[in-house]
C-alpha cells in the first residue's frame, strides 16, 4: 500500500466510521479490510508525518459532520467515525506528547455521585475524543473527593458533569462547591448535561454552561477557545 | 411478480368458530325466511329457473318479486365461487393475488366521494405581536372534477404502501352526463396509475365501452382475461335484504363477461340492519351471500369477492359512523365470515366521521386501520383520503394516510428471530460488554440502512412545531411533479377513435389539453 492509499484509505475508514478489521461499517465492501486503528498504525510504520495524519482524520471528521448535517448521516454514524478517531489518537497520543504537540485540550468527564447512568456520558466522552479532546473519563456514581483529587493531579481545562435525576442533580452544586472550597474552580470550566438539568440550574450552581449534547458540547467548548484568543489579543 | 401486499402472520379474530357457525346458519335461515325483495326481473328469472321459491308482487307500484334461495344453491354457489381471485394492473407486477385462505392484505383507495377538499396555508399575525405569523391550514370543499380524478389517481400512483386504485370521486364537470361518466372515470383513472383499477358502473349500457377500452389497454379480450386490469364493485342488495334493479342487472351483465366483481353490501346498524351485532353480521352475511349467489348462478366460476361495508349509525344524525369502534368489529367479523368461505374479503377501514384532516382523523382512521388490518382482509379499501363519512376526498389525507400504513405494514414484518440471529447477536453482547462505554450504537448503522429499523415519521417539524400538514402538503406536491407512466399513444388513440364520449381534454398526447 502507498502512502498515498494509506491516507485514502483513512479518511475512507473515517467517513465509515470504522474503527478496525473487524468494524462492519456502512459499506460492505470495506469489510475484512483494515480500519483506522490497523491504518494509523501503518501510516507511522511508513513513517507518514502526524500532522498529515492528523488532517486527515480531521479532514474525514469533517466529511462526517457535513453528511450529518445534511441528514444523510445519523447519530450512530456520527458516534462510530468519532469513536474510531478517538481510537486513533490514542496511538499517537505518546508520539504527540513526545513532540511536545498539544491536543486541544483536557477534559475530565463524571456522572456524579449517586448516578449511575452513562449512556449521554459515554456518547459526549466519544464526540470530544473525535473531536481532538483529551478525555479522562471517570466514570459513573463518583464521589466528589475522587473528582476534586483527579483536578487537583491532572489539572484539567474542563471538567464535565452529567446527571440524569432530579435527585442526583444536586451532587453537581455540591462538586462545584467543593472546587471553590479547594481553590480550583478559577482553574477548570465547568459543564453540566443530562436530562434533569437546564440553562437555568447550570446558572443557579454556578457552572460556566449547561449543554444539551456532545454537539453542543464541542460548539461550546470551541467558543471558549475563541473568547480565549480573543482576551490574549485584546490584552 | 405480483404485488407482495402484508401477510398477517396471526390474524386477529374476534368471532369464535361457534359463532361464525351461528351466523352462516342464521343467514341461511334469513335467506328462506323472510328471504329476499327483488325488483330486478331478470335477477328472479335467474333465481326461478334455478330452483329458488320467486313469487311475483304486481300490485305494487314497483312490480317486485320475493325470492327464498334455498341452502342448496348457497352451498353451490360457495363451491363454484373461485378461492383464488387475481385482480390485474397495466403494469403486470402491480398485480394482487387473493387468496381466501390466505391473510394477505393489500391496501386501496376509497369510494366515491361528491366532494374534493382543497387546501392552502394562508399566514395569520399575532394580535399582540404583529412579528409573530403562522401559517394555518385552511380547507375548503368543492363539487369534484375530472381533472381531481387524475390528479388523484397521479398520487395514488406514487403511494408506497398503496396497492390498487378505486375511483375517488365522482367526477362532476358540465361537460359529465349520464352518458359519458363511466369511460371518462375509467380512462381518466387508467391513464394516471398502472395499479389495478375498481370502480362502480353508473350507467349499465357503458359496461361494452369500458370492457373494451381495458381490453385495448390490456391487449385484448384473451389478454384482459389474463389480466384483468379493472374490476368493479356493485352494492346489488340494497339493505334489508332487496335486490336493486339497476345495480343487480349491471352485475349480472359483469358476471356474465367473467370479470372480477366486489359483490357489495353496506346495511347501517341501527337503521338498515339491526343494532345488535349478531343481527347485523347474520344480515350482511346473508345479503353477500345472496349476491355470490346470484352471481354463480349466471356464470359458474366467475370471480368475485366477498363485499363487507357494515357500519354503525350516527346516533345523532342517523347518518353512518364510520369513526364508530362498533364498525370496525363489524368489518373484522366480515373478514371472518369470507375466510370461512375462502372467499377473498373486500373490507373496509380507515374512513371518519370528522370533514377534515385532523386529530380526531388520524384518531378514528388509525383505530380502524390498525384493527382491521390485523385481522387480515386480502382487499381492504381503506379510504386513503376518504373524511366526512365518506362525503369527502381530500388527497393531502391521503398522503398522511401513506405514511400511517407504512407504520402498519412495518409493524406486521415477520419476526427475524432464528438461531443464526441469536449467535450473532450473542456476539455483540459479548464484545459490547467488555468495552469501557458499553453501547450497542456501532452496530446500528448497516440495520438502520437495511430497512429493518422503522423510518420516523415522514412529517415530523423541528423543534416544537407541528408542521404535519405544511409537510405532507409538501410530499403531495413532490408526488404529483413525478412523472407517471401514461397509457401509451398508440391505445390512447385507438382509445380515442373507438369509444365514444371521452373528454379530449383527457389526451395527453393531444396539444392544447387541459388538465
Amino acid at each position: 500500500m502507498t502512502e498515498g492509499d494509506i491516507i485514502a484509505r483513512l479518511k475512507e475508514n473515517v467517513i465509515q466510521g470504522r474503527k478496525t478489521q473487524q468494524d462492519e461499517g456502512i459499506d460492505e465492501k470495506l469489510s475484512g479490510t483494515p480500519g483506522v486503528v490497523e491504518l494509523t498504525r501503518l501510516a507511522l510504520e511508513k513513517k507518514i508525518s502526524l500532522e498529515e495524519i492528523i488532517n486527515t482524520l480531521t479532514a474525514g471528521m469533517r466529511v462526517v459532520g457535513e453528511k450529518y448535517s445534511s441528514k444523510e448521516y445519523f447519530i450512530p454514524d456520527m458516534l462510530a467515525s468519532a469513536e474510531a478517531v478517538g481510537e486513533a489518537m490514542d496511538i499517537l497520543k505518546p508520539i504527540l506528547e513526545a513532540a511536545k504537540v498539544e491536543t486541544k485540550g483536557k477534559f475530565a468527564i463524571a456522572t456524579v455521585q449517586g448516578d449511575i447512568h452513562d449512556i449521554g456520558k459515554n456518547i459526549v466522552a466519544i464526540l470530544l475524543r473525535g473531536a481532538g479532546y483529551e478525555v479522562n473519563d471517570l466514570g459513573t456514581d463518583v464521589p466528589t473527593e475522587k473528582i476534586i483529587d483527579f483536578i487537583k493531579k491532572e489539572s484539567p481545562d474542563y471538567l464535565g458533569l452529567s446527571a440524569l435525576l432530579t435527585t442526583t442533580m444536586t451532587g453537581m452544586g455540591v462538586v462545584i462547591e467543593a472546587l471553590k472550597d479547594n481553590g480550583l474552580r478559577g482553574r477548570v470550566k465547568v459543564l453540566i448535561g443530562g436530562a434533569a438539568v437546564s440553562d437555568e440550574y447550570a446558572r443557579k450552581i454556578g457552572a460556566d454552561v449547561y449543554c444539551l449534547d456532545g454537539f453542543h458540547a464541542i460548539k461550546v467548548l470551541e467558543e471558549f477557545k475563541e473568547s480565549e484568543i480573543n482576551t490574549v489579543i485584546k490584552r | 411478480m405480483p404485488r407482495e401486499g402484508i401477510l398477517v402472520s396471526n390474524p386477529y379474530t374476534r368471532i369464535t368458530d361457534e359463532q361464525i357457525q351461528q351466523i352462516h346458519q342464521a343467514s341461511l335461515q334469513i335467506l328462506v325466511d323472510p328471504g329476499l325483495i327483488c325488483f330486478s326481473k331478470k335477477a328472479a328469472e335467474i333465481f326461478h329457473s334455478n330452483g329458488a321459491e320467486v313469487a311475483a308482487v304486481t300490485s305494487a307500484d314497483h312490480p317486485h318479486w320475493h325470492i327464498k334461495i334455498p341452502e342448496k344453491l348457497v352451498v353451490e354457489a360457495l363451491d363454484s365461487a373461485p378461492k383464488t381471485v387475481k385482480l390485474g394492473a397495466r403494469n403486470p407486477d402491480n398485480a394482487l393475488i387473493m387468496k381466501g385462505d390466505e391473510p394477505r392484505v393489500f391496501f386501496i383507495t376509497g369510494s366515491e366521494t361528491n366532494i374534493w377538499l382543497d387546501v392552502d396555508f394562508p399566514t395569520y399575525v399575532k394580535k399582540s405581536d404583529s412579528g409573530v405569523e403562522i401559517k394555518v391550514p385552511e380547507f375548503h370543499p368543492r363539487r369534484a372534477t375530472v381533472a381531481d380524478l387524475c390528479q388523484s389517481a397521479h398520487v395514488c400512483e406514487h403511494l408506497e404502501t398503496l396497492d390498487g386504485y378505486i375511483r375517488t370521486v365522482n367526477i362532476q364537470d358540465e361537460d359529465i352526463t349520464e352518458d359519458n361518466k363511466d369511460v371518462n372515470k375509467f380512462f381518466a383513472s387508467l391513464n394516471n396509475t398502472t395499479k389495478h383499477f375498481m370502480s362502480g358502473l353508473t350507467k349499465l349500457e357503458q359496461l361494452d365501452n369500458v370492457v373494451r377500452m381495458a381490453e385495448l389497454i390490456a391487449g385484448g379480450e384473451e389478454a384482459l382475461k389474463e389480466n384483468p386490469i379493472i374490476s368493479f364493485i356493485t352494492c346489488l342488495v340494497k339493505s334489508p335484504l332487496q335486490f336493486v334493479a339497476d345495480t343487480t342487472d349491471t352485475f349480472i351483465e359483469i358476471c356474465r363477461r367473467g370479470l372480477p366483481t366486489a359483490v357489495s353490501s353496506s346495511p347501517q346498524a341501527g337503521t338498515t340492519a339491526p343494532i345488535k351485532e349478531a343481527g347485523i353480521m347474520a344480515q350482511i352475511n346473508a345479503e353477500v351471500l345472496a349476491g355470490v349467489t346470484l352471481g354463480q348462478l349466471v356464470n359458474k366460476g366467475t370471480p368475485m369477492l366477498y363485499g363487507s361495508v357494515p357500519v354503525r349509525a350516527r346516533m345523532d344524525t342517523l347518518s353512518d359512523s364510520y369513526g364508530s369502534v362498533e364498525t370496525s368489529q363489524y368489518n373484522i367479523d366480515c373478514v371472518q365470515m369470507a375466510r370461512f368461505y375462502k372467499m377473498p374479503n373486500y373490507s373496509t377501514s380507515g374512513v371518519c366521521d370528522t370533514k377534515i384532516p385532523g386529530q380526531q382523523a388520524s384518531i378514528e382512521r388509525l383505530f380502524s386501520d390498525i384493527l382491521v388490518t390485523l385481522s387480515g382482509p386480502q382487499f381492504l379499501h381503506c379510504a386513503y383520503g376518504l373524511l366526512d363519512c365518506n362525503a369527502v376526498f381530500c388527497l393531502l389525507q391521503a398522503v398522511l394516510d401513506d405514511a400511517h400504513f407504512q407504520m402498519i405494514k412495518f409493524f406486521l414484518k415477520t419476526p427475524r428471530i432464528n438461531q443464526q440471529e441469536l449467535e450473532e447477536t450473542m456476539k455483540q453482547i459479548r464484545e459490547v460488554v467488555e468495552t469501557p462505554q458499553k453501547l450497542y450504537i456501532r452496530y446500528i448503522r448497516q440495520v438502520m440502512r437495511s430497512g429493518e429499523i422503522s423510518a420516523p415519521y415522514p412529517f415530523e417539524g423541528d423543534g416544537e412545531s407541528d408542521d404535519v400538514f405544511a409537510l405532507a402538503h409538501q410530499r403531495m406536491n413532490e408526488l404529483l411533479a413525478k412523472p407517471v407512466e401514461h397509457i401509451a399513444p398508440d391505445t390512447t388513440a385507438k382509445i380515442f377513435q373507438e369509444i365514444p364520449g371521452l373528454l379530449p381534454r383527457l389526451n395527453v398526447y393531444k396539444e392544447g389539453k387541459q388538465i
